[in-house]
């Protein structure tokens, strides 16, 4: 990671920046998701925009590739005012976009899914034959008669990268383009995006990801609550400094504590398999995991390789073939629904926090009563709840975790993301479970949750528990896990003790290293 | 140019409490319209609808005994919406919780015990939750909607009552009409004071507390409450989906079933071919109307027993035919569902490209 950016080359016209958008606001109801933002981006620049969940990236980009028009503000191209009136006349002007979303047809070969969107009047065979050329050229692999659900997320990007530049765009925006791929694709992205630089083109790149925005960007946009708060050279900054200018203040330094010898087995899986009613969801193939007391271990993978049914299985929302396949503390307890493995003393926290782990209308209190109605400190007792041990519960939890909210007990739906967050994993947190799992614990989640949170997994570890954490955030686990195990497609590699395991190693268990040659061929990962 | 309808950020809870007020003024003033467009004096035309029946003991009494079975109903089919539960039949589980009370003074002509009501009484709830558990069963087995199935047993239900009270059931002293014989002594409902109040204004009461110490108080009703706003997080706490669509099926059908045989033992006193004027369907109003709160059901019951009452005060006072009722109760209905809409959401006309709001 020693690389520098390779300097801005083949400026076609160095007076006029190629997009700028001035002064740009917009309202949504009572909310200025962007106010007065200012952006400038020259041609062969990588530029990065950055910003806290919230912060009003998605919605400066929308307006750019003509999404959302502004409240108030003009766009620029090549120093001439322009109207964005929708995406189409966006790629007129020669805009193209990648979305952290694919829209791709499963059934259809890539050369089909490129030519639905491009304009009429290429054959299929002239066609291919580009899409071999301009892949060949930027070093984007891809196969023009593969069909896609045959093809690993990393191709699928590629696809809808390869559809943008047949079109051959002056600026390409990439949103959150390596939250999906291994640590090795995403080393491939970069040489394209700094070929596509050096050609003159311009890359509009979100990311949240400060190393690497330091590794390709040229120059960095930082929003926060919707205000333009810097612009920066990412190469004079360090990724402290830039986490603090999104945050706006000093993010907490989470404390690890290590070489405490981990205890009894107290989360045991055992050759679990399961297979899914969902057409998009991933069969389990002979999982083996242990979690002892005292440790983190941690899941890695690509989103949609098997991490919800994971969850679902050791949660006891799906229950499993055989009661042998889920132990806790070395009890079997693959039939016991999610209630009876409560009362075993676990406790889970599931990915989406809105609607699985809380619900939106309810108050914190009674969202308190959701995972402590059958066990806890009498929140229902003869079948009738309590309030006032849930509001205690509630309170405890507030101050515990620097819950922020506006009234003692609002509803769910009032507290932010990172806020809910915390409460929704301080719930658990609280009754000091001698098992917790957690499933992305601080997605879509501000530093300062953050750090918050990971610092009270870690503690609860360190006071004789087990915990597993499933989580897509690389940085996350090399932080707080003690040992590191991968899924890919619903089979999982062995935990490694994280001292062991390397960036480059953990990438190519995501990329599935470690699936058993003859069930290759099974499932294709959900995107 | 277009309509479009924007999600206001906050929805406030004195809006949410207002909505049925602001539904029942639109509808006396589009009502005194159509009185108007009549050719008759609104004003006087309104005063019959809405005050005539309550200027009298008699009539206030007529209020008890219409709105009794409709709280009942309502107070069942609200804790059924709050699981996002459709029961939409209450109208044929009454009617089978009438054809199982009926059963005992029907076959056991002569028996006379205060157990003989508590039996007819124990069977109507029996019959009108087994009768809800069909649409339940179908539901948890079969996904078949159950807006669809519960509807259209409420027919099956009726057409069975028919041939009953015009075959089998008929009473053979009854001169050939369709009626069953007549209930006496413990066969009837006990009446509260000189009129036709029954004790099931008693039992629509005790219903609605009962209900309402449920739904805010009991695990059981926080379950149903969770499983109804968000499936996924009724999963996660532990709760079974299928075992709510059970409950509040077989709840609201019961209470149904009971309001069914109140009815029989008391206003009618035998069975009919028609033993109710869509105190099933109304009660689908009142559930709303009462913001599916067990004690807003019970001012929404009173309402709504007045709008039976002010329709035949209208035919005989105005000779305006009996369909006034139904206008008047569709005519809340619509403004009711119109009020909650504009609650959630503004209106904007004009284009996308407009950023702000009126």
């Amino acid at each position: 990671m020693n690389e520098q950016p390779s300097s801005v080359a083949g400026a076609e016209n160095a007076a006029a920046p190629l997009l700028q958008a001035r002064n740009i606001v917009k309202i949504f109801g009572d909310l200025r998701a962007n106010d007065d933002v200012t952006l400038t981006l020259k041609a062969g620049e990588i530029h990065a925009l950055l910003g806290e969940n919230g912060a009003g990236k998605s919605t400066l980009v929308k307006i750019i590739y003509g999404s959302l028009q502004p409240t108030s503000g003009a766009l620029y191209w090549k120093g001439q005012p322009v109207t964005v009136a929708n995406p189409a006349a966006a790629r007129d002007l020669g805009i193209g976009m990648v979305f952290q979303h694919f829209s791709l047809f499963d059934a259809l070969t890539v050369t089909q899914n490129i030519a639905l969107a491009l304009p009429p009047g290429l054959g299929m065979a002239e066609l291919a034959a580009r899409i071999r050329t301009v892949s060949a050229d930027y070093g984007l692999p891809l196969r023009p008669d593969a069909l896609v659900a045959d093809l690993s997320v990393g191709e699928r990007q590629r696809i809808e990268i390869v559809r943008c530049l047949l079109q051959e765009p002056r600026l390409l925006i990439m949103d959150e383009p390596t939250a999906v791929l291994t640590p090795q694709e995403a080393d491939q992205l970069f040489v394209t995006l700094k070929r596509l630089a050096s050609e003159g083109c311009g890359v509009l790149y979100i990311s949240h990801r400060l190393e690497e925005v330091k590794r390709v960007c040229h120059e960095a946009t930082i929003l926060r609550h919707g205000k333009l708060v810097a612009r920066v050279d990412p190469q004079q900054e360090t990724a402290a400094s830039l986490a603090n200018l999104m945050v706006g203040s000093e993010v907490a330094v989470v404390k690890t504590t290590r070489g405490l010898a981990p205890g009894e087995p107290l989360l045991e899986l055992a050759g679990l398999s399961m297979g899914t009613d969902d057409p998009f969801g991933v069969s389990l193939k002979n999982i083996d995991l242990t979690v002892r007391a005292g440790e983190i271990v941690a899941v890695a993978g690509v989103a949609g390789n098997g991490q919800g049914e994971l969850f679902a299985a050791i949660s006891g929302e799906t229950l499993t073939a055989e009661a042998s396949q889920v132990l806790f503390a070395g009890a079997a307890c693959g039939g016991e629904h999610i209630t009876s493995r409560r009362r075993r003393n676990a406790a889970f926290v599931p990915e989406e926090r809105i609607g699985h782990g809380a619900v939106p209308t309810f108050t914190l209190s009674e969202n308190v009563v959701l995972t402590h109605h059958a066990i806890g400190e009498g929140v229902v007792r003869n079948g009738l709840i309590n309030p006032q041990a849930a509001q205690a519960v509630n309170a405890k939890v507030t101050e515990m975790f620097d819950v922020r909210k506006g009234t003692p007990d609002p509803e769910a739906r009032a507290l932010s993301g990172g806020n809910l967050q915390k409460f929704v994993v301080g719930r658990e947190v609280i009754l000091q479970p001698r098992i917790l799992v957690v499933n992305q614990p601080t997605w879509g989640v501000d530093a300062g949750a953050a750090a918050v949170i990971r610092q009270a997994l870690i503690d609860l570890a360190r006071s004789g528990s087990a915990v597993l954490v499933i989580s897509q955030d690389l940085d996350e686990i090399f932080e707080i896990a003690d040992r590191i195990a991968v899924i890919s497609r619903g089979e999982l590699s062995d935990a490694v003790g994280a001292e062991d395991m390397s960036l480059e190693r953990i990438g190519l268990l995501m990329a599935g290293a470690h699936e058993k040659a003859n069930q290759a061929g099974g499932t294709a990962a959900a995107p | 140019m277009k309509i479009i309808l924007e999600k206001r950020s906050q929805r406030s809870r004195a809006m949410a409490l207002l909505s049925p007020l602001l539904a029942i003024a639109i509808t006396v003033v589009t009502g005194g319209i159509i009185f108007a467009s009549l050719g008759l004096d609104p004003a006087k035309a309104l005063y019959v609808y809405f005050v005539e029946p309550v200027t009298t003991l008699w009539s206030i009494e007529e209020l008890i005994v219409k709105a009794a079975p409709l709280v009942l109903i309502g107070a069942g089919l609200a804790i059924c919406y709050s699981a996002n539960v459709w029961n939409i039949g209450a109208e044929g589980q009454l009617t089978i919780g009438a054809l199982f009370g009926s059963a005992i003074p029907v076959y056991f002509t002569t028996w006379q015990s205060p157990l003989t009501l508590v039996m007819m009484l124990v069977l109507g709830g029996f019959g009108g939750a087994m009768f809800a558990a069909i649409p339940a069963a179908l539901k948890n087995r079969f996904g078949a909607n159950e807006i669809l199935t519960s509807l259209m047993l409420v027919y099956v239900a009726q057409l069975l009552l028919d041939w009953l009270v015009r075959g089998p059931w008929r009473d053979p002293q009854g001169y050939n009409f369709p009626q069953s014989v007549p209930f006496e002594g413990w066969q009837l409902l006990p009446l509260l004071g000189e009129g036709r109040v029954h004790i099931g204004a008693i039992f629509a009461v005790i219903a609605v507390i009962a209900l309402a110490v449920m739904m805010g108080r009991s695990l059981r009703g926080f379950e149903i409450r969770v499983v109804g706003n968000s499936p996924r997080a009724g999963a996660f706490a532990g709760f079974n989906q299928k075992r709510v669509v059970w409950f509040t099926f077989m709840l609201s059908g019961a209470l149904a079933g009971l309001a069914g045989i109140c009815e029989v033992a008391g206003p009618s006193g035998e069975l009919q071919p028609s033993i109710s004027p869509g105190y099933g369907f109304t009660a689908i109003i009142v559930a709303f109307l009462g913001r599916l709160h067990p004690f807003g059901v019970l001012l929404g019951g009173v309402l709504m027993a007045l709008t039976y009452l002010g329709g035949e005060s209208a035919q005989i006072t105005m000779n305006l035919p009996n369909a006034v009722t139904g206008v008047f109760q569709g005519l809340l209905l619509f403004f009711l569902l119109a009020s909650d809409v504009l609650m959630r959401y503004r209106i904007r006309i004009g284009s996308v490209m407009r950023g702000s709001a009126l």
